[in-house]
């Protein structure tokens, strides 16, 4: 089973919707048990980086078992943001530093927020990735933005390049929505499903 | 490179898709869930669903047009039409949509934007502007209609639009009142005051007619993105040829797909 964590932050119905597409059990919870005991964790999120509050306790800590468990982790948007050290837009909180740096804004040449169909720019191999063409399309929503990191696995250009997608071990992250992006993002979902 | 966005409008009336030429009347094109498949395997690069009656005894309908559309649609899906409070827009996200658009609530209780921004997010509340041309304007030649473009509001395009981007628009969809059904063309004087006043994506609307109409909205408008309705729907203007002329002339488009 997938669990979906729900910390009040957007919404979660298009992720769930994908894995029912997908022939795939997914819940959406806020269930510290069933967070830890799941086979896969998702942790989707929008907005403010402000909402990964409600996650510090007993979310952050049933993600930390699963994390320790090896269970395949995919953070999307403001989940893979919190996955990184901190964020600019709310710098009294601390993600989870799983990658290192931190999220900041574009620079002021190109409009904010970077809403639309952009392309990924492939760099070494990932298993998240696996079969998706160089230059696919995916559609992101999003103000802050990652740094690129030694685990990039895609990057994307947009006033200067940042992390697309990130992958180390059993921890992935995306700065689009998977949900959102057509084929290209079933198919990434896919290969989530099949780790 | 981030692309322009070509958007699929379906206009749904008691479930069914209509389209009507500058608001009026209307005429059946079929069933939006069908159609809203079909336009995205043809390459749209998000769906919208308007409510355009929402009245009292549709809004079950909608809700099942909108469920029925969201589980087989994996682009932006975007939904609008009478939704007055965050119950209202909540049921249409819980029903599958990724973003609602608020229109003539928002005008009446511009404090709607904000409420629906907090819980989903800013990109999840797109606000539709219906403008026109006016001989007198405040600040713009451009004034606002509420409820479908049946009243005017008093209240001037441009001032209007700074103001919901500052309430916590994600984007706004801006329609021309004066183009909507003609076929002859953006209003890309419109179009350009809006995107030169605000920061967030704007989606031009109304008076897609030709492929040159999206090159003139995309390069003179500046529009982040453009959407049309009855000519995707009844073939005049396949989706992929569409973006194809586009990439030719010049315009970034999400192709192929």
């Amino acid at each position: 089973m997938i669990a979906i964590v729900d910390y009040q932050a957007g919404n979660l119905a298009s992720v769930r919707k994908a894995f029912d597409y997908l022939g795939q059990e997914s819940a959406i919870t806020a269930n510290p048990e069933a967070i830890a005991g799941a086979d896969k964790v998702v942790l989707p999120g929008v907005g403010n980086f402000e909402a990964t509050a409600a996650l510090a306790g007993p979310l952050q800590a049933a993600i930390t078992t699963a994390i320790e468990q090896e269970t395949p982790l995919l953070g999307i948007c403001l989940g893979l943001q919190w996955m990184f050290e901190s964020s600019r837009e709310a710098p009294q909180l601390r993600g989870l530093g799983l990658f290192p740096g931190e999220c900041e804004k574009f620079p002021v040449e190109v409009k904010s927020p970077h809403v639309g169909w952009n392309q990924l720019q492939l760099r070494g191999a990932s298993r998240l990735l696996h079969g998706l063409p160089e230059n696919s399309f995916v559609y992101f929503t999003h103000s802050y933005r990652a740094p690129l990191v030694e685990s990039t696995v895609a990057g994307c250009a947009y006033g200067g390049t940042f992390s697309a997608a990130v992958e180390r071990g059993q921890l992935f992250g995306v700065q689009f929505h998977p949900e959102k992006s057509g084929t290209a993002g079933l198919r990434l979902l896919g290969n989530f499903c099949q780790l | 490179m981030l692309t322009k966005r070509i958007i699929a409008c379906l206009d749904v009336d008691a479930g069914r898709v209509v389209k009507g030429v500058q608001f009026s009347s209307l005429r059946d094109a079929g069933d939006p869930a069908e159609l809203a498949l079909r336009h995205s395997l043809a390459g749209a690069d998000e769906v919208v669903l308007l409510d355009i009656s929402a009245t009292y005894e549709h809004r079950s309908t909608l809700l099942d047009v909108v469920r029925r559309t969201a589980c087989q649609l994996f682009i932006p899906f975007t939904v609008g039409g009478g939704i007055r409070s965050l119950d209202d827009a909540a049921a249409v996200f819980d029903a599958g949509a990724d973003k609602v658009t608020v229109n003539s609530a928002a005008l009446a209780d511009p404090a709607l934007i904000p409420r629906i921004a907090h819980r989903y997010g800013s990109q999840a509340v797109v606000v539709a502007i219906d403008a026109l041309r006016i001989s007198k304007g405040k600040t713009s030649p451009f004034g606002v209609k509420a409820t479908g473009g049946r009243h005017s509001t008093g209240r001037d395009a441009v001032e209007w639009a700074t103001e919901v981007e500052k309430h916590g628009a994600g984007e706004i969809m801006l329609t021309s009142i004066d183009r909507d059904g003609t076929r002859g063309g953006f209003d890309c004087e419109l179009t350009l005051a809006i995107v030169n006043a605000v920061s967030i994506p704007v989606i031009a609307s109304g008076g897609a007619g030709a492929a040159e109409h999206f090159v003139e909205v995309f390069r003179d408008g500046r529009a982040d993105a453009a959407l049309a309705a009855s000519i995707f729907h009844l073939g005049v203007t396949p989706i992929g040829a569409l973006k194809r002329e586009l990439q030719a002339a010049g315009i970034p488009m999400r192709w192929p797909c």
